[in-house]
């Protein structure tokens, strides 16, 4: 298990590592970003300037490692809109942002969980059909335009729910109902396959010839085991959220990270869009860690092969 | 010895197609795939107005089935005064190229590097796995409207942008079909007689995993299509006057309150086609692969 782990955290780290190379040199496969700062106006003694402030002088190996030092430190420079330290930025939006996401794939589980065992306990019964026509929907709604629909429905036409915003609980009723219902058909079609499998096992057969009672049957020996790889699967959902969570927080003006993202992104905010590239791939990666650590702890088999 | 039962044998493609016939998702998905494809095709043709026109006198008309609504303008006009119609005719040209322009690309680069991983395993495996995880750990959304904002939004940036963003499923299907192959005995076979890596890869690799290729194509298709509305939604990908859905959607937003029609249109316009390309690639691989289904 500790060789299995370590192998495991360094593989993360190498990827964390190719990821901020990647999201550095963003910065360089755009013009010379001393004279997008500088502005249009700016003389060349200006840019040089800014381009001796800043360092891009410099080669950018050394740039680059300069970087990577202060950003393991947790300094990923000032942004150029806001004026303030990035990392101050991403840590004052992430808790909106996580607040979001956790309601979302809590949603999500709760959507597709129960409809999946539904429609394994009855292939092709009506609950499996309306799960399987819930997940097609899925695939094919554009998440903005499911944002706009539910806007006319719920905050103009019957006036339930605010438009946009983030103060209280009612803000995060939409934003989480159109995040979590993407994350629902993947979670959905695995718990289905993961419950059709270990229903045909023979200690379930088992179980139900000692004459255990159906729920305990389903709930104790068949969904444990059916959840493992839902567990899995949840995590990337989640870390895939973030990503969604820019869509869905532009569109209902929720002060999170991915609006952050939308906003320093038009107003061209390199550095703040490098941080966050960097803050969201650092989840995603810590968390499918963390997930196959804990599946590699309750299935032996993975740790070994 | 006399009563044998009789053996009907069903060649492969006759099979199939009856299978096609039988998938009603497939048959619906097709349907409206092949007529968007040719409403795109036809489009000079069969748009009633041109998609540019503005005129500003006739602003915001409401569609036919409205009570204000004329056959005029079937659909409207938009904040400009062009037909909306016209503009939901040319914009499935838009989708289309771009869904296409991009898993043609990701095509490419995910099928090569799957191939590779998957027939050579080993160091050159772990290559491909790791550059599949470090993609799989960008966020697409946000990457793909960092690079567009940096570059600048154009057709040809978003469809290379998407592609290649989008190349991890076709490596991780490409790499466990391949793998699959390559322990074949016929691939052995080749190997014995002595024909090269490449001939190998091309005539005997390739022709049995291009079912798989094209179901994953299919989808990636709708999934490019889904992201570059997404993206012109936001502002960063198509650029104005183009007639992008995501676009339409997004300049009729500011009147949606009023004029609901003005997102429900291209919404829907948007939503069926994205349908029918996924009916129509999970039809193929129920087709192609029954084994495969769930």
């Amino acid at each position: 298990m500790i060789t299995y782990a370590l192998k495991r955290s360094i593989l993360a780290i190498l990827v964390a590592l190719t990821v901020s190379m990647i999201s550095f040199s963003l910065l360089y496969i755009s013009s010379d970003p001393a004279i997008a700062m500088a502005g249009e106006t700016a003389s060349d003694a200006d840019i040089e300037a800014i381009r001796e402030l800043y360092g891009f002088d410099r080669p950018i190996v050394v740039q680059y490692w300069e970087w990577l030092k202060k950003a393991a430190s947790g300094d990923l420079g000032k942004s150029y809109y806001f004026r303030t330290d990035v990392s101050h930025l991403i840590a004052e939006r992430l808790p909106t942002t996580m607040t979001l996401g956790l309601c979302a794939i809590i949603f999500a589980i709760g959507l597709a969980v129960p409809l999946g065992v539904a429609s394994a306990i009855r292939p092709n019964s009506i609950i499996d059909r309306v799960s399987l026509f819930l997940s097609v929907m899925g695939q094919a709604l554009p998440s903005f335009w499911f944002a706009l629909i539910l806007i006319v429905l719920f905050s103009v036409n019957l006036r339930w729910l605010p438009v946009s915003g983030s103060d209280t609980w009612q803000h995060f009723v939409m934003p989480t109902i159109v995040l979590g219902y993407y994350a629902a058909p993947a979670i959905m079609r695995l718990t289905r396959t993961g419950m059709l499998e270990v229903l045909s096992t023979d200690y379930i057969r088992t179980a139900r010839a000692k004459g255990l009672r159906p729920p305990v049957v389903l709930f104790k020996h068949a969904l444990r085991n059916a959840i493992i790889p839902v567990v899995s699967l949840a995590a990337v959902q989640f870390g895939f959220m973030l990503g969604g969570s820019i869509v869905v927080e532009t569109i209902f003006a929720l002060h999170g990270a991915g609006f952050l993202a939308w906003e320093s992104i038009t107003r061209n905010d390199l550095p703040t869009v490098q941080g966050l590239i960097l803050a969201f791939s650092l989840f995603y990666i810590i968390l499918t860690l963390i997930a196959d650590l804990i599946n590699a702890w309750l299935d032996p088999r993975i740790r070994i092969g | 010895m006399t009563d044998l039962p009789q053996i009907t044998s069903t060649s492969p493609i006759s099979g199939v197609k009856s299978r096609v016939l039988r998938h009603k998702g497939m048959m619906i998905g097709s349907t409206i795939v092949v007529l968007v494809v040719l409403i795109a095709i036809l489009a000079p043709l069969i748009a009633p107005h041109d998609p540019y026109h503005q005129d500003l006198l006739n602003r915001l008309k409401p569609p036919v089935w409205d009570s204000r609504g004329t056959w005029e303008h079937i659909f409207g006009t938009d904040h400009l005064g062009r037909d909306y119609l016209s503009r939901l005719i040319y914009g499935s040209r838009i989708s289309l190229l771009i869904g296409i322009g991009a898993a043609l690309i990701s095509g490419i680069i995910g099928t090569f590097l799957g191939v590779m991983a998957g027939y050579f395993g080993g160091r050159v495996d772990m290559v491909v796995t790791f550059l599949i995880t470090v993609r799989l750990s960008m966020p697409v959304v946000l990457v793909a409207l960092a690079v567009v904002a940096i570059v600048g939004g154009s057709l040809q940036v978003v469809i290379g942008v998407l592609g290649l963003l989008l190349w991890d499923r076709f490596a991780v299907v490409m790499r466990s079909s391949t793998l699959q192959i390559r322990s074949m005995d016929y691939v052995t076979a080749a190997r014995a007689v002595g024909c090269s890596t490449t001939r190998i890869l091309m005539t005997e690799v390739m022709p049995n995993v291009v079912n798989n290729l094209i179901v994953i194509a299919t989808l990636e298709i709708a999934h490019a299509i889904i992201l570059e509305a997404a993206l012109s939604f936001l502002g960063l990908g198509v650029q104005p006057p183009l007639p992008s859905w995501g676009l339409m959607v997004s300049e009729g937003k500011d009147m949606m309150l009023f004029e609901p029609w003005l997102i429900t249109i291209p919404g829907v316009a948007l939503f069926a086609l994205v349908l029918s390309v996924n009916l129509l690639g999970d039809g193929m691989r129920d087709v192609t692969a029954p084994e495969n289904r769930n």
